[in-house]
């Protein structure tokens, strides 16, 4: 197989060649590698790579082919996995040198069932350290470089598995997502990125982040394989209390094309600074989507301003708690210079931490601590409440919102890292939908002067990522990247 | 300034977490405006609204519980086996209590 070819693969195309025997699982499998190691210097987008157990899952694939046995959706499929879900045997560091040397001695609920479905996985993705970023600079092993421009950020905090997809390295790729963590680094790199609905996806082997917001999701080139994705990690499991009994409709039987008499909420707030380049690309898709037969109209989320200081106050202080067991004892990284247990914990964790997991651990074991608790943790959560409100009182006028994803396109590496509140600030399109616990994606919407891509930012309601996928569908087959 | 030294060093004793003098005094500059930008939500009278802690939504009452029964485990090889210092079955530490 030639790079381009690999590069340009689909889910449908890998169907399509392993059927027509044009190449087994394990010699695309092994191309695959070859390809991704061989690209990975220009972007640092994978930080390690697992043939064996690559090629062990090809080798599956081929054995059910032979068999006359169904191989399952994601047949040969190469997969890349951000490097905060856990892989039995296979390094998960979460970009962190606390967890350099981490081998997990259990698999992701979301990894066991996409190998089950066929996919391969070739390797773990960069990302910032824990998850916690806006621009993967956070990493402890390097930053990523944005594919389409390489001076700039992909996005975080699961850059990698962004760039990955838009390198062309992986054919679909697993991120999390926590507060835009997915959606963004989806726009920053021209792929499609989605967080479905709080629950819907198995969290059981997801490093801890900030529990009642973190997701898993998926990342694809094109609406029909992030469906595909989604299909086949989505459904309840036991081992995760907070997932879903709901049932898992028929994701792809959603993608007919069809939108016409759609209500598309616009929310004023979003839109009312957005004089950008960004803001004229999504202009041009609300266009699109109204050619489409949508109906489009404008909506306000009245509390969309309280929402930044409203997430970094939950965030940090459930991060607070989870990072709490990073104490020396358990995780492979202890500090070698303590007499005392307490010294132990506390060397241990200053020197494993990078700079944005100990600014975190600080806020939010501030807006935790005693006196400050229910001016910062409980205000926030109570503040939480009015932002999930405005969303309920909107999806009884409409049955999407449309926004951009984030206000501005990738930005250069170093760019914002020196100011962490202005980099926190960058996140008010995709924490709104997180806090309320929403199906939010990102798809492609044009290009900036530059070349830059921008990502529509669509929202339903709980449990409707039928509907979210449908009008991304819709919209992408209509031309949307190229609005 | 929104949080001094003293506080910070306060805060990191809670964490657990040991910062250079450097660190602490970037940390007064850093998380003083991060927290002056909180202040925003006192904008908002929150009186009457309940707290959310989970994501809610309409739903079927399910069974999330269930029976206490004995499942796999992963074993104490498994679990120690990420440990930086291990010995006879458990995580070794620093001596706790002097003789």
């Amino acid at each position: 197989m030639t790079p381009d070819e690999i590069r340009e693969l689909t889910v449908e195309r890998v169907r399509e060649g392993l059927k027509a025997r044009r190449f087994s699982a394990t010699e695309l499998a092994q191309a695959a590698l070859e390809f991704a190691q061989a690209e990975n210097p220009k972007t640092n987008a994978y930080l390690h790579f697992c043939p064996e157990r690559a090629l062990e899952a090809a080798r599956r694939v081929d054995a059910k082919i032979a068999a006359g046995e169904d191989p399952g959706p994601l047949a040969g499929v190469p997969v890349a996995v951000k490097d905060v879900i856990l892989t039995k045997g296979v390094r998960t560091t979460c970009a962190s040198r606390l967890l350099e040397h981490y081998i997990p001695p259990y698999d992701a609920t979301a990894v066991i069932r996409l190998e089950q479905a066929g996919g391969v996985i070739l390797g773990k993705t960069n990302c910032d350290e824990f998850a916690m970023g806006s621009s993967n600079e956070n990493s402890a092993f390097g930053p990523v470089r944005n594919p389409v421009a390489p001076d700039r950020v992909p996005g975080g905090s699961s850059g990698g598995s962004a760039a990955a997809v838009a390198q062309g390295t992986a054919v679909v790729a697993l991120g999390s997502d926590t507060g835009g963590s997915i959606r963004q680094p989806a726009s920053f790199c021209g792929v499609v990125g989605i967080t479905p609905t709080y629950g819907r996806v198995s969290r059981y082997g997801l490093v801890a982040f900030a529990s009642s917001l973190d997701h898993i999701g998926p990342f694809a080139r094109n609406v029909r394989d992030a469906a595909l994705l989604l299909q086949v990690i989505a459904g309840r499991d036991p081992m995760d209390s907070t997932s879903a009994f709901a049932p898992v409709p028929d994701y792809l039987a959603a993608l007919d094309g069809n939108v016409r008499g759609i209500k598309v909420g616009l929310p004023r707030e979003y839109f009312k600074d957005l004089t950008s380049e960004t803001g004229d690309c999504i202009a041009r898709g609300v266009e699109l989507l109204r050619k489409l037969g949508c109906e489009i109209r404008e909506i306000s989320l009245p509390h969309t301003e309280y929402a930044i200081a409203c997430y970094y106050i939950i965030c940090t202080a459930e991060a607070s708690s989870n990072l709490a067991r990073y104490d020396g004892v358990r995780y492979t990284r202890r500090s070698p210079h303590s007499e005392t247990l307490s010294d132990m914990y506390r060397n241990s964790r200053g020197e494993g931490f990078g700079a944005e997991c100990k600014r975190r651990i600080m806020l939010g074991t501030y807006v935790l601590s005693a006196g400050y608790y229910e001016a910062y943790y409980l205000k926030a959560q109570k503040v939480r409440t009015l932002i999930a409100r405005d969303f309920t009182e909107a999806f009884e006028q409409v049955d999407a919102i449309v926004t951009p994803v984030s206000p501005f396109p990738a930005f250069r590496l170093g760019e914002k890292i020196a100011d962490p509140l202005a980099m926190y600030l960058s996140d008010i399109y995709t924490i709104t939908g997180s806090l309320a616990g929403i199906p939010c994606m990102s798809v492609p919407c044009g290009k900036t002067r530059e070349g830059l891509p921008v990502g529509m930012q669509i929202l339903t309601r709980h449990f409707d990522e039928v509907g979210m996928l449908r009008l991304a569908y819709a919209f992408e087959q209509a031309g949307g990247a190229d609005v | 300034m929104k949080i001094t030294e003293e506080q910070v060093r306060y805060v990191a004793e809670l964490a657990n977490l040991k910062l250079t003098d450097e660190e602490v005094a970037r940390m007064c500059v850093e998380l003083g405006a991060i927290l002056e930008y909180m202040d925003k939500l006192n904008e908002l009278d929150t009186r009457d609204v309940e707290p959310m802690a989970q994501v809610l939504y309409e739903a079927e009452e399910t069974a999330t519980l269930r029976e206490d029964v004995e499942g796999p485990t992963l074993g104490a090889e498994l679990a120690l086996a990420n440990a930086p210092l291990a010995g006879a079955g458990y995580f070794k530490v620093p001596k706790v209590i002097e003789r």
